[in-house]
């Protein structure tokens, strides 16, 4: 129980509670303008945005001891993985917008 | 001081996250932005890869060799698939790269489970959490990505949502009491994973095309939220912001997708809109007579129009029809009719699909019409051509309350003078629904390939 009450007492949490629900409002207003034309690529770019994840898989990655060889291949494996999502995500986005902007030239 | 300089980083890459979503929802400034969080995001890596330290002991990262070789194989493998992909299999390329960040979180958490350290509450909360959120959204993504390339067909498993609803149960139970320490097994930790790997197959398993975009965009969503749960487990403000942001935003455009089909979320979470249900329906239906129309026939009737609305649907994406399309718009224009695309929010298999396609194709831009303006000038129109649409234009969503898709706005073709429809059979659309629309008398059925179908009406045209 005393575990459970120093989550609500610890102000470390409160901070990262603050970043939280901060974020959840910005995240509704800057989307909330979106044009309908617009929703594929926003997608896609908040997909590759997500792949932020990688940074939790390298710390993982740097702290496993090296004889830990199940820690080192999963680690591994985790950052090959978000990368995919955060290079691959920003590519293809990169790619839908470029045709957009082509056809404004015009 | 280095720690000051990776927060700094962590600032700007925060920073930089929400002023690139605010430019890629402007047309202009869409593709700056993109590349703004593309910067933002890797200088928070670098920065963590050179500049973090464990808060407890003060040690840098090490497996330097490991890092790099994972941060270089997934930026080749990855480069190279989103250059390659094709246009019309966009969707299933994020969706698949959707289920990478899935499973990246959840070896994060897998990986933080192991090691012996004793961990609070707040952190186990966050483990578990992270790891179920994590493989719900890997496992879904796969699926989703299957269903979209057409290797997983759409099967309606006899009592799913009393499965999902003990499977979600079962997860439940067992993260209270792994997080509350009532018992250490790790047994009961591998079978959360396992329960919620099922749990995502069997959620999306069931839901039909159209449903499709929704799915997708509320897996983007629940990524995002495990990555979130990444940020609080090493005090990270740029996961957490990153994370979060990506949550609500995804969110808010699962709703605004759910709004245009006039479905709630919950009825697309429980997955009630299986082909048994809308098969039951047409099945009672009377079929009509529909009428053929031939090619020559639709070339003169087309050049001699005023006004003329190209409606795309899936179809045109399935046939590569888009440039086709486009040609078959200029011919037009040369004779002297003026053309126009009625663009449904969800037509295709994600929200702004036939956008992006016709995009490809040079389509300029004030030509796509969006659903409200479109059926505002639908009664100008004098000749309607659907492309492989059909859920969008079924009258049933406006007359027929038995109807699954009952009080989705729709595209009201009939308002227009004729209706041609371009499909390669008479068979039901993805959702699975029999479209009476075909039989109406306005209806004119021209039946074959888009693209082809499409090439040789040019040809016609140029004829004429």
């Amino acid at each position: 129980m005393e575990q459970f009450t120093s989550i609500f007492t610890d102000p470390a949490s409160y901070r990262l509670i603050t970043i939280v629900i901060l974020s959840i409002f910005l995240g509704i207003e800057v989307i909330s303008r979106v044009p309908s034309v617009l929703h594929t690529p926003l997608m896609s770019g908040a997909n590759a945005i997500h792949g932020v994840v990688v940074i939790g898989a390298i710390i993982v990655m740097g702290q496993a001891s090296s004889d830990d060889y199940l820690a080192l291949t999963l680690g591994f494996l985790a950052v090959v993985l978000g990368t995919l999502n955060v290079v691959g995500g920003f590519v293809v986005t990169d790619r839908m917008l470029e045709m957009f902007s082509k056809k404004k030239k015009k | 001081m280095e720690s000051t300089i990776l927060l700094l980083s962590y600032l700007i890459g925060s920073i930089t996250f929400i002023i690139g979503l605010k430019m890629l929802s402007h047309p202009e400034t869409a593709r700056k932005g993109n590349l703004v969080a593309a910067a933002g995001m890797t200088l928070a890596i670098f920065a963590t890869i050179f500049l973090w330290e464990n808060p407890h002991t003060h040690e840098h990262l090490h497996n330097y060799g490991w890092i790099f070789g994972g941060l270089i194989i997934g930026s080749v493998v990855g480069t190279l698939a989103a250059k390659k992909v094709q246009m019309t299999s966009m969707p299933e390329m994020v969706s698949l790269f959707n289920g990478m960040g899935g499973a990246c979180a959840m070896l994060i958490s897998l990986i933080e489970y192991r090691k012996p350290e004793a961990k609070s509450m707040g952190e186990m909360i966050v483990v578990v959490l992270g790891m179920l959120i994590g493989t719900v959204s890997f496992a879904g993504s796969m699926i989703a990505w299957g269903k979209l390339n057409g290797r997983i067909k759409d099967r309606a498993i006899p009592g799913a949502q009393m499965i999902n609803f003990l499977l979600f149960g079962g997860m439940i139970v067992m993260a209270v009491m792994v997080i509350g320490g009532f018992s250490s097994n790790p047994y009961l930790f591998y079978g959360i994973l396992a329960l919620a790997a099922a749990y995502g197959i069997l959620f999306v398993m069931p839901i039909g095309g159209a449903d499709m975009p929704v799915v997708i965009s509320l897996l983007n969503s629940f990524t995002g939220c495990a990555a979130a749960f990444g940020g609080f487990l090493y005090d990270n403000p740029v996961m957490l912001t990153g994370g979060i942001l990506v949550g609500s935003a995804g969110t808010i455009l699962t709703i605004l997708m759910c709004k245009a089909m006039n479905r709630s979320l919950k009825n697309v979470l429980i997955g009630s809109f299986g082909g048994q249900k809308a098969g039951a329906v047409a099945g009672n239906k009377e079929q009509g007579a529909f009428k053929e129309i031939s090619l020559n026939d639709t070339a003169v009737l087309m050049a001699y129009a005023q006004k003329v609305m190209i409606i795309p649907g899936y179809g045109l994406a399935v046939a590569q029809a888009q440039h086709a399309c486009h040609e078959l718009e200029k011919v037009l224009e040369e004779k002297g009719v003026e053309v126009s695309y009625g663009i449904h929010p969800v037509a295709g298999r994600m929200p702004g699909h036939m956008n992006v396609l016709l995009a490809e194709a040079d389509v300029p831009y004030e030509k796509l019409l969006e659903m409200e303006d479109a059926n505002d000038q639908m009664a100008s129109e004098n000749v309607v051509l659907i492309l492989g649409a059909n859920d969008v234009v079924n009258p049933a969503a406006k007359d027929d309350p038995a109807s699954p898709i009952y009080g989705m706005p729709i595209l009201e073709v009939e308002k227009a003078e004729h209706v041609i429809v371009n499909k390669r059979s008479m068979k039901p659309g993805y959702a699975g629904i029999e479209n009476e629309l075909f039989f109406r008398p306005k209806t004119s059925m021209l039946f074959g390939d888009a693209k082809k179908v499409l090439q040789d009406l040019v040809s016609e045209l140029k004829q004429v």
